[in-house]
């Protein structure tokens, strides 16, 4: 096994000699980008603490010239959001793999937030982060932010706990015979070990937040409206005036900064983190990027590494005159185990604040809510997740035969896969109001029509799971297929249906979470006066949302919770565990 | 006892192969191979990893088409695969997901036979094969000699008249693979096959040997046909029988001895200069192997054959080895020896430090690519140059896949010697001693 030692920080340590100190060319590029981008961050970080009577004064308008402007502020909130989601995972995932007590919390805690759909939270982040901060812009920023780190969070803090937790035992067993520190046993195994796959979670991450800022810049909870500078208040804006030049323009803007961000940013971070995938035989391709390749040649990174590795190794003595738990930090395996009295005594007080909990919350939906609106919310949920069922069937009709066509050709899928990445990360919220608009001209029945546009933004992952399966199919196998010369059916059922099935499973999972989610914007659409709604549970927590009906908002986010444990657990695990015994390839 | 075949006429010649050439990769592959497939025989692909001998395989099975050349099959042109012919794989290919009998009725299903007339010769092709009680088991359950015999049966259960086998029995340990090298050989000596004719691919000279009446030997890169070698031992053919020992002995003279087929160069490696296509060896292998030979029983000389054994090496582990301290001037290949030259006794005679002067000195003045980047890399002041200029050099002569293994080569030797560094990350050659 190849010791996934970051070789970056260890070339570092190496002196700079003189002669190389200077900055050359590459320095350059990098630093007129860095300057731009912090001129860029402090311009628009000035905005986010301007007084709220700022909005009024200057609204947000379709002139295409602040678009510019517009695109930045939303990439900030974005970033801002992704950086809180990376604090929130590296202290709540190694939390939940270092200690036992707080993994039996935060475990289930995430698995069910990772449920709940994010964007009913709004209602009660805009009323509480704007009282934190009154008669400021900062309050309705941090609740967009916040919308969108409720997006994240969870999975990428899920696949650290899961990293930590399977970091390879010959590894484990060699950091422990030479005693490493629990301090450099995180930076020498457990970082590097969990870096691949949350690098991979953070990307889906960013593709979903993407979807939700543009949710939560135009906000309306009552009588609260707010709207922030940015492409979300833009596009809302150009629905209320019906301009359709206005919504192409956005959509223009939108791709551009996904593809910046992705060249700039996502790229180079997949190249980077390629090296410490903890395997022996190297990939057949690596991921390239010609951002990376700049970066790693200037001096000023060489510096950068320099300086975090001198912080990273004189910290630890500096936390000398800490307190004992701060030495310690992070706490070594398995910490603070009570016994079994301590154990039982943890679970009963865990057990208890979660019967509190729930119960607060009943009280709360019962005190004007009934068994009748529980029924109307419960029956609008059924259509919802016939809603979703149907729609993952027809997308899965569709993209099945197509990505495996592309898998099983190398060079379409080398062209494909990039594309298909970049439609996932597209907020398909933004093309909403061109099939709204052809739904009113041509007098479609809601309830069907706008279905679609639950999985137009998460029907991609259906799509580059089932290439990516395809394209993993062993070549033994093809070719035992076509010496014995099976066809059409045959070979579909016997060959690569269940080829492919773990991944298509992976990916039907995503879409169907994602597709609950967008319910909440896709069931109710306008554009101008012109309303469309559709009957179901997305549309019952939207139109509470709008009425400031704070009961209702909480019973309609419980019961979609409920729905999406519930199909996960009946349908998805099951399909799960079955691929992994029966159809695994070793 | 061996001899060039007589021709066989050209009736019972089941599969003709004329002028096959193919091309991947700008790299040639196989070059003006010419062979064909009699009635009522074994024939045997012997070549060493990387002679486009599967490839060959795969040609004849119609799985790709060759850049040019023609293949008949019973007189018609190949164009995609054939009735009557099956394929055992090397990797087995069974489909994890399909119970024993499941896998092999597939290539009947596929014939649209009916549901029973499937099940009843499916049922008795895992009879004939020795699979009974495993019907229903999946392939995951089974050792690897039980899921080849399922490779067998779904093979033969389609009746084919030509069987292809790739490597049948190299992911087989010793023991297994001798029962099923037997079991099979039996099974075709008592005609309870429906097949005429087999083809094995294997790169294990004593099993080509073991099982075959006539064997073609492979040169490497690109594949040519460079001998035909007629096995007329009886069966069952005993290993160690002084003509069995004589005739494995003859074809590792033939397969070290290709200067004499290919023109003459600095070493055994195709091509030349910088352009010299060159093995992954390790130093370890290296060194490890010039201390067996200057240590008793052999003394500074073996004969290939017997040091293979002794150190359970196939061909496909020994060669590359042994040709690179050719190339090194360490040992010299003849007729089937090795010999270890006076630089050789020295290297096993010296300390660590001397080892590694005498290496870097003899890696600088015989292989050119080393030397070149050595050069380069003193001439710059920087004292550095990126990896992906001699890469793209080097595929001006060679395809993508030699060119990077290359470079690999070089790299290790270099690394060894201690003439050049190479940072893996950022993919350039440097003087810089980390040390």
């Amino acid at each position: 096994m190849i010791f996934p030692a970051p070789s970056d920080l260890r070339a570092v340590s190496v002196s700079v000699s003189a002669s190389r100190a200077w900055p050359n060319r590459y320095d350059i590029i990098v630093f007129a980008v860095l300057a731009a981008a912090a001129v860029a961050i402090f311009h628009g970080a000035r905005g986010m603490g301007s007084p709220l009577t700022n909005l009024d004064l200057t609204p947000v308008s379709l002139n295409p010239a602040n678009l510019p402007n517009y695109a930045l502020r939303t990439t900030l909130r974005m970033f801002a959001a992704i950086a809180a989601s990376l604090v929130f995972t590296f202290v709540v995932g190694a939390l939940a793999s270092k200690s036992s007590k707080a993994e039996l919390v935060i475990i289930p805690a995430l698995d069910i937030l990772q449920s709940v759909p994010v964007l009913g939270f709004l209602t009660f982040t805009v009323v509480f982060f704007m009282g934190l901060f009154p008669g400021s812009q900062l309050g309705a920023e941090l609740a967009a932010i916040f919308a969108i780190f409720t997006s994240q969070a969870w999975n990428m803090a899920f696949s650290f706990y899961q990293s930590l937790a399977t970091v390879p035992r010959d590894l484990d067993e060699a950091c422990r015979h030479f005693r490493l520190s629990p301090w450099l046993r995180f930076w020498r195994l457990e970082a590097p070990f969990a870096t691949p796959g949350l690098v991979w979670n953070t990307m889906m991450s960013m593709s979903g937040g993407w979807f939700f800022v543009v949710a939560s810049e135009a906000i309306t909870v009552g009588d609260t409206k707010v709207k922030l500078a940015g492409i979300g208040s833009y596009l809302a804006l150009a629905i209320e005036q019906r301009d359709i030049g206005a919504v192409g323009a956005a959509v223009v803007a939108m791709a551009i900064v996904i593809f910046i961000y992705d060249q700039l940013i996502f790229r180079p971070v997949v190249a980077w983190a390629d090296k410490f995938r903890c395997e022996v035989t190297a990939a057949q391709t690596r991921p390239r990027s010609w951002a990376y390749d700049i970066i790693r040649r200037t001096h000023l990174l060489k510096r950068l590494v320099a300086i975090a590795t001198r912080v990273r190794d004189v910290l630890p003595r500096m936390l000398v005159f800490a307190p004992g738990w701060a030495r310690s930090w992070p706490p070594p395996l398995r910490i603070g185990r009570l016994g079994r009295v301590g154990d039982r005594l943890w679970l009963g007080i865990v057990l208890v604040v979660t019967a509190w909990s729930l119960w607060t919350i009943v009280a709360y939906v019962g005190t004007t809510l009934g068994l009748k609106d529980l029924t109307e919310a419960g029956g609008a949920g059924l259509l919802t997740m016939l809603r979703v069922l149907v729609l993952i069937a027809v997308a899965s009709l569709i993209w099945v035969p197509i990505g495996v066509w592309i898998g099983l050709r190398p060079w379409a899928a080398e062209r494909v896969q990039p594309i298909a990445q970049f439609l996932a990360a597209f907020p398909a919220n933004v093309l909403f109001p061109f099939f709204v608009v052809g739904i009113a001209a041509w007098n479609l029945s809601p309830n069907v029509w706008l279905s679609p546009l639950m999985v137009l933004g998460t029907q991609w992952y259906i799509l580059f799971n089932v290439i990516a399966g395809a394209s993993a199919f062993p070549t033994d196998l093809r070719e035992a297929a076509t010496i014995y010369r099976l066809r059409s059916w045959q070979w579909w059922r016997q060959v690569i249906l269940p080829g492919i099935f773990p991944y298509y499973v992976t990916g039907a999972l995503t879409a169907s979470g994602g597709s609950w989610n967008a319910s909440i914007v896709a069931e109710v659409a306008s554009w101008g006066n012109t309303k469309l709604e559709a009957t179901g549970l997305g549309a019952y927590i939207a139109n509470a949302t709008d009425a400031g009906d704070f009961h209702r908002v909480v019973l309609g986010i419980g019961v979609m919770s409920f729905f999406v444990l519930l199909i996960n657990r009946v349908l998805w695990r099951p399909l799960y565990a079955y691929a992994e015994r029966k159809l695994r390839l070793d | 006892m061996t001899q060039v075949a007589k021709p066989v006429a050209e009736a019972d010649r089941l599969v003709t192969v004329e002028h096959l050439r193919h091309l991947y990769d700008r790299g040639l592959v196989l070059d003006d191979v010419t062979l064909y497939l009699g009635e009522g025989e074994i024939v045997g692909l012997l070549g060493r990893s990387g002679c486009g001998k599967s490839t060959l395989l795969r040609v004849i099975a119609g799985l790709m088409p060759a850049s040019a050349g023609d293949v008949l099959l019973d007189g018609h042109p190949v164009h995609g695969p054939a009735e009557g012919v099956a394929m055992v794989f090397q990797s087995f290919a069974l489909f994890p997901w399909l119970t024993v009998l499941e896998n092999v009725e597939l290539g009947l299903e596929a014939q649209r036979v009916a549901p029973d007339e499937r099940r009843k010769r499916a049922l008795a092709a895992i009879d004939l094969i020795g699979l009974d009680g495993f019907e229903s088991a999946y392939p995951k359950e089974l050792s690897g000699g039980m899921r080849q015999r399922v490779g067998l049966a779904r093979a033969l259960v389609v009746q084919p008249k030509i069987l292809l086998m790739d490597e049948p029995f190299s992911a087989l340990d010793v023991l297994t693979a001798d029962t099923l090298r037997t079991d099979l050989l039996d099974l075709w000596l008592e005609g309870r096959m429906p097949t005429r004719s087999i083809l094995i691919v294997t790169h294990n000279i004593e099993e080509a040997v073991f099982m075959c009446d006539r064997i073609l030997v492979l040169s490497s890169v690109p594949g040519r046909v460079v001998a035909e070698v007629k096995v007329e031992l009886p069966h069952p053919r005993n290993r160690i029988d002084p003509a069995f020992r004589a005739l494995v002995d003859d074809i590792y003279v033939r397969m070290t001895a290709r200067e004499a087929v290919t023109p003459a160069k600095e070493g055994a490696f195709p091509g030349a200069g910088i352009a010299m296509v060159l093995p992954r060896v390790s130093s370890n292998a290296l060194s490890g192997l010039m201390e067996t030979l200057a240590a008793p029983p052999f003394g500074g000389k073996a004969d290939l054959p017997l040091l293979a054994q002794q150190l359970h090496m196939e061909v496909d582990d020994l060669f590359p080895i042994a040709e690179m301290l050719q190339l090194l001037r360490f040992a010299e290949l003849y007729e089937g020896d090795i010999r270890l030259t006076k630089a050789g006794h020295r290297f096993v005679e010296a300390g660590v430090d001397q080892r590694k002067a005498l290496f870097a000195k003899h890696v600088v003045a015989h292989v050119p690519l080393a030397a070149q980047i050595k050069r380069i890399l003193d001439e710059r002041p920087s004292h550095r140059a990126p990896m992906l200029r001699f890469k793209d050099e080097l595929e001006d002569h060679m395809g993508e896949v030699e060119a990077d293994r290359t470079l690999r080569g070089v790299i290790s030797l270099a690394r060894y010697a201690e003439l050049f560094a190479y940072d893996e990350p950022s993919g350039t050659f440097s003087l810089e001693n980390p040390a």
